[in-house]
């Protein structure tokens, strides 16, 4: 048996215990693609200090909007699906828009947008456009290896459906997605799958937002991989449950939170905290469209949005980001319908967060319930954010 | 007065440049413009720098998971930083990223007593034996 397992100077762990066929891919024995892949995963190998690598079942692919990875991605993706294929079954994150709608986006940013989701039909992606997989697909059974990048998924995936994963980068995935393999580290060892920090709850948490900022903090805050929150948080509705893992996943390398118990070290997390958050992502006090859909809504939340909205009408613009199978469905039940009665409109295949729709061109102010949309718009689009819960946005803005 | 640190090699090669130290952690998707390399994240002590041919000294990555791909974007753009220092884990998107780029990582040995990184002092890293020297100027 080969492997890596000798000392260089500057190396104070052991190796990654690579397989001879592992080995072989490496030095690439079976092309340059799947050695690229190998010496990725070698990277994140050497890096969290994983003995092997472990097979994965599922992966998720984040990198698929042309507005976050730009021509740099946009080229070496073209390249690298000249020869790469995936090995395991692969879904994608969203695109940059909707391309059954109209919008005014650039000829330049529609065909780069193009080549990529080319490049990742090509490899063999399931077009799946969604950041909330664990929502559309059969989920494998609690306690098995997936790959997801996209954070909020990877935090939902360990926090709540029991599956392992690291927080995975585009790449990392990618890797995982080519060779079916995974460095095992972190959070794919049950002992670091046990949180050993605390934040302490010390204000009422009521709407989804609370739960956001509460995430967001955490994700500042917290340093390992594993977080708890107590008894507090084992009890709360999916949705909340989603804006705690993207607000976490956003702000911080926390992959995973826990309601299990902590006794060795806590923090504290009150108004003032809160108070730090507010401060930094709600920059304006109101704004010229609604958002909504950050992760992207599910089935439970249109109708949740749908019913308190009841017949009445939107009094700005409403954006409503869901994934098209969720919309499909939509449409059959009558809430799409309702929905766009009220004035919304519904956007499949891609996100609040990083779409090129709103921008600071066309809009001074978002209004979103979302604490990673607001991350994003404040900070990469350049938009100013009015954070407000989803029952406030319905009684403020509709009549 | 220079010394130097012994660090683990996550992707091996040679770098210098003058340090960009920092003990925040960075964003690579949202803070940092891919074409020029500066740091745009007002919330960042950072803020202002520019990347370009500096040794980027910080804790460790933090956010998206397409910062891998900033990363790689940086570099294709000519204004990554030459080389990569972790002082207290390697994220998988910094190592990724780096993998990919061909930038050279390191991450701080912690068996060893680590003084304060100055920030714009010169320094080197050395992706086979493992060692930073830092210059004072």
């Amino acid at each position: 048996m080969h492997n890596h397992n000798y000392y260089r100077p500057g190396d104070f762990i052991m190796f990654v215990h690579l397989t001879r066929e592992e080995e072989d891919a490496l030095n690439e024995k079976q092309g340059t693609a799947i050695s690229t892949a190998y010496k990725i995963l070698l990277s994140i190998g050497k890096a969290t200090n994983a003995e092997k690598l472990i097979p994965v079942e599922w992966v998720h692919l984040s990198g698929v909007n042309y507005n976050t990875i730009g021509d740099a991605g946009v080229n070496f993706l073209t390249e690298y699906s000249q020869e790469a294929r995936f090995l395991v079954p692969t879904t994608i994150n969203p695109m940059g828009y909707d391309s059954h709608k109209q919008n005014n986006l650039s000829s330049n940013f529609k065909k780069q947008q193009g080549h990529i989701t080319n490049a990742y039909e090509k490899m063999g992606s399931v077009p799946s456009f969604s950041c909330i997989p664990y929502e559309l697909f059969q989920l494998p059974d609690r306690g098995h290896n997936v790959s997801f990048a996209e954070s909020n998924a990877a935090v939902m995936a360990n926090s709540v459906f029991g599956l392992h994963t690291n927080k995975e980068s585009s790449l990392s995935a990618l890797a995982s997605a080519i060779t079916g393999k995974a460095p095992y580290s972190d959070l794919r060892i049950n002992s670091i799958r046990d949180p050993k920090i605390k934040i302490k709850i010390e204000k009422e948490l009521k709407t989804e937002l609370d739960y956001g900022i509460l995430g967001y903090f955490s994700g500042n805050t917290v340093k390992e991989s594993c977080v708890s929150f107590g008894h507090q948080i084992s009890n709360i509705d999916m949705y909340k449950t989603k804006a705690l893992a993207a607000a976490l996943g956003t702000s911080g390398a926390c992959g995973m939170f826990s309601s299990k118990e902590v006794y060795d070290e806590s923090i504290s997390y009150g108004k003032e905290e809160e108070k730090s958050v507010v401060d930094e992502l709600n920059t304006t006090d109101s704004g010229d469209v609604i958002a909504l859909g950050s992760p992207q809504l599910g089935m439970y939340e249109l109708e949740l949005i749908s019913n308190m909205i009841g017949g009445n009408k939107f009094s700005k613009k409403c954006m409503i980001f869901c994934p098209r199978p969720i919309y499909e469905k939509s449409c059959k039940s009558g809430i799409a319908q309702r929905l766009k009665n009220a004035g919304a409109s519904i956007i499949c295949d891609a996100c609040t967060c990083l779409s090129p729709l709103l921008s600071r061109e066309e809009y001074d102010g978002v209004i979103t319930n979302s604490v990673k949309a607001a991350h994003y718009l404040n900070k990469s689009n350049g938009v100013s954010v009015c954070l407000t819960d989803i029952k406030s946005i319905i009684r403020n803005y509709t009549k | 007065m220079d010394y130097s640190l012994r660090c683990k090699v996550i992707v091996g090669g040679r770098a210098k440049g003058r340090i960009l130290s920092t003990k925040q952690p960075i964003n690579f998707l949202s803070s940092v413009d891919h074409l020029t390399g500066l740091i745009t994240d007002k919330n960042h002590e950072l803020c202002g720098e520019f990347l370009k041919d500096n040794l980027l000294v910080f804790p460790y990555a933090v956010g998206s998971s397409v910062g891998a791909y900033s990363i790689f974007a940086l570099k294709s753009n000519g204004v990554s930083p030459s080389g990569i220092i972790c002082t207290l884990k390697t994220d998988i998107t910094t190592a990724s990223g780096c993998a990919i780029a061909n930038i050279p990582l390191l991450e701080l040995s912690k068996d060893q007593e680590i003084p304060e990184i100055e920030n714009f002092s010169e320094g080197t890293v050395d992706g086979m034996s493992g060692i930073l020297q830092i210059k004072k100027v």
